[in-house]
């Protein structure tokens, strides 16, 4: 069976031409599997949050996706092509906190870096680049602050030169790992409304997110990872509590009609920690 | 009088000058992307494994550049690919190749009978006693870095600064670490006369440092590091002429001398602009 995620609204369906497609992947690291029997479509002008506990396997989804990490078994397509071959038209954007943000670089570099691929290995950045990156600066709100140097920005700032650097690749295909993670929502809003006009034009749109009331505010469709597909389907999946109870395997929290999960930063490093944690919580509930 | 004229008079002191400062310069480029990736120890584990080859090559009678590029670059890609294994850390594979490789650097000096003081010389350096062809050699292969460097500077820069948005997007990673690996060894065998292995470190990653302190963006870092990497060797080379000290210990004194200047100078400003911005907010706080 193959989860495809639904866009009613959206001009895509799943018979249309598909970003991302995997069957039957498994995938791992080292001898230690991450991700199994994985099969997934991921449909042209999708805006697809991937969702999940930690260490459930969202960012090596991510990496299969982006071509850095090659599948045990199983097939990867992107755009077409086996994952990787494509890469040109492919945007990555790292999570922030795998960024060394001390290096001596400013925001105009880091969003020329996204024309480095193209340009190849001769040739220097031209007009038509240098337009590229004033673009990307201005419709990301930093052309102010070009010549700052990155580590004297602000976290919202941090994440949208990385942005301005995807959109000055001018990619098909947006990969983000954690874009919305940390920072203020006046910035969550700003960077999830670009994405969300890049996906009108056409483009794809794939983020991991363990922000939930993010991934339903402001996604289109989730895919639920938690060591395989759980679920998928439209951004009001992440509301249904039957569908988080089997994504969070029982560590949620009811606090009335509200559902929520309890922060499983630990939960994979010290399993005991976050059990404590939640028989706590749900007597404090009780009492 | 003329301290700075009469050495010039002397075509070893120039052939000395013009040697250091192109391995200063060609160091200090290399170095950058260096300082940028943690890869000091990575340097220094490449000089010493170096030696093997200079000895092996002085007991071919083989030119030393070709044993020492033999010897270098294939340690540098050994231990590229044994930390690729992901089996353990790199600083790990470095320690026990290096330590192998100048080990056996050292049994091979030991069967040689007689004494051999050229081979001393590339341990502390000798650049005042760099021939004409070795001047030669070492500007072909100093070309062959800079244009190299020249050419890929941005995927290198991409690659060190965000290895995976690289990958992601098509450039070959994997390759261009291996690449940085085979430019460091090839800037070491340039620099083995000069500085000689054991200093080799100071040359590559002393005035990149010194320039990281100072640069906001690596343009800048590649500039000041380049202009220390000229300026100090001269500089260096002067003032061993004129007290007759060591001439590579003399140029990464001089070099670490700036390093430290520009260390101090910098904190004290940082400091200082602390107590400003400490002063201006607490004189906001006190007019509310």
């Amino acid at each position: 069976m193959t989860a495809t995620p639904e866009m009613a609204a959206g001009p895509q369906t799943a018979d249309g031409p598909m970003a991302v497609r995997l069957v039957d992947v498994d995938a791992g690291y080292g001898d230690r599997i991450a991700l199994e029997d994985m099969d997934l479509e991921i449909p042209v002008g999708a805006l697809v949050a991937i969702v999940g506990p930690n260490g459930g396997g969202k960012s090596t989804l991510l990496k299969l996706i982006a071509g850095l990490l090659r599948p045990w078994s199983g097939t990867v397509e992107v755009l077409g092509a086996p994952a990787g071959r494509e890469s040109r038209r492919v945007a990555y954007v790292p999570q922030a906190e795998l960024v060394d943000w001390s290096f001596p670089v400013n925001v105009w570099n880091v969003a020329m870096m996204g024309r480095y691929p193209r340009l190849g290995p001769l040739h220097q950045p031209g007009k038509r680049d240098h337009e590229a990156v004033e673009a990307a600066l201005e419709r990301v709100g930093l052309s102010d602050r070009a010549h700052s140097p990155i580590g004297a920005l602000s976290g919202g700032q941090r994440r949208r030169a990385f942005l301005a650097r995807a959109l000055a690749a001018e990619a098909d295909l947006y990969l983000l790992d954690e874009p919305v993670t940390g920072v203020d929502v006046p910035t969550q809003e700003a960077i999830m409304d670009l994405l969300g006009a890049e996906a009108d034009r056409g483009k794809s749109v794939v983020a991991t997110t363990h922000d939930l009331a993010a991934a339903a505010r402001h996604f289109r469709s989730i895919v639920a990872v938690n060591r395989c597909i759980v679920a998928s389907g439209s951004a009001d999946l992440v509301t249904n509590a039957e569908v988080l109870a089997r994504v969070y395997g029982g560590h949620l929290l009811m606090l009335g009609d509200r559902l929520g999960v309890l922060d499983d930063s630990h939960h994979h490093d010290d399993p005991s920690g976050s059990e404590r944690h939640f028989h706590e919580g749900q007597r404090g509930g009780r009492s | 009088m003329n301290l700075i004229f009469d050495p010039l008079a002397y075509p070893f002191f120039v052939r000395a000058l013009a040697a250091s400062a192109i391995v200063g310069l060609v160091c200090a480029t290399v170095g950058s992307y260096m300082v940028l990736r943690g890869l000091a120890f990575m340097g220094d584990a490449l000089s010493h494994s170096a030696f093997p080859g200079v000895v092996a090559a002085y007991l071919l009678k083989a030119p030393f550049y070709l044993g020492a590029s033999i010897a270098a670059v294939g340690t540098a890609l050994a231990i590229g690919w044994v930390t690729r294994q992901g089996k353990l850390r790199g600083d790990t594979a470095i320690g026990v190749l290096f330590a192998g490789m100048f080990a056996l650097g050292v049994f091979l000096f030991s069967l040689i009978p007689n004494y051999v003081g050229d081979l001393f010389g590339f341990l502390f350096g000798e650049v005042l006693g760099i021939g004409m062809s070795d001047l030669v050699s070492l500007c072909i292969l100093a070309a062959v870095v800079l244009v190299t460097v020249g050419l890929l500077w941005k995927e290198l820069l991409y690659a060190t600064f965000d290895p995976l948005g690289a990958a992601a997007s098509g450039l070959p990673v994997g390759k261009l670490d291996y690449l940085l690996l085979a430019l460091i060894a090839l800037t070491i065998v340039i620099s083995l006369q000069s500085v000689g292995i054991i200093l080799v470190v100071a040359m590559l990653v002393t005035p990149a440092a010194t320039a990281q302190l100072v640069s906001n963006s690596f343009g800048r870092l590649v500039a000041v590091a380049g202009a220390i990497g000229v300026v100090c060797p001269i500089i260096g080379l002067y003032i061993s002429y004129w007290v007759n000290s060591a001439s590579g210990a003399t140029i990464v004194l001089v070099e670490t001398a700036v390093f430290t200047a520009v260390l101090v100078v910098t904190s004290l400003v940082g400091r200082y602009r602390h107590a400003e911005a400490g002063a201006r907010a607490a004189q906001a706080g006190s007019a509310r």
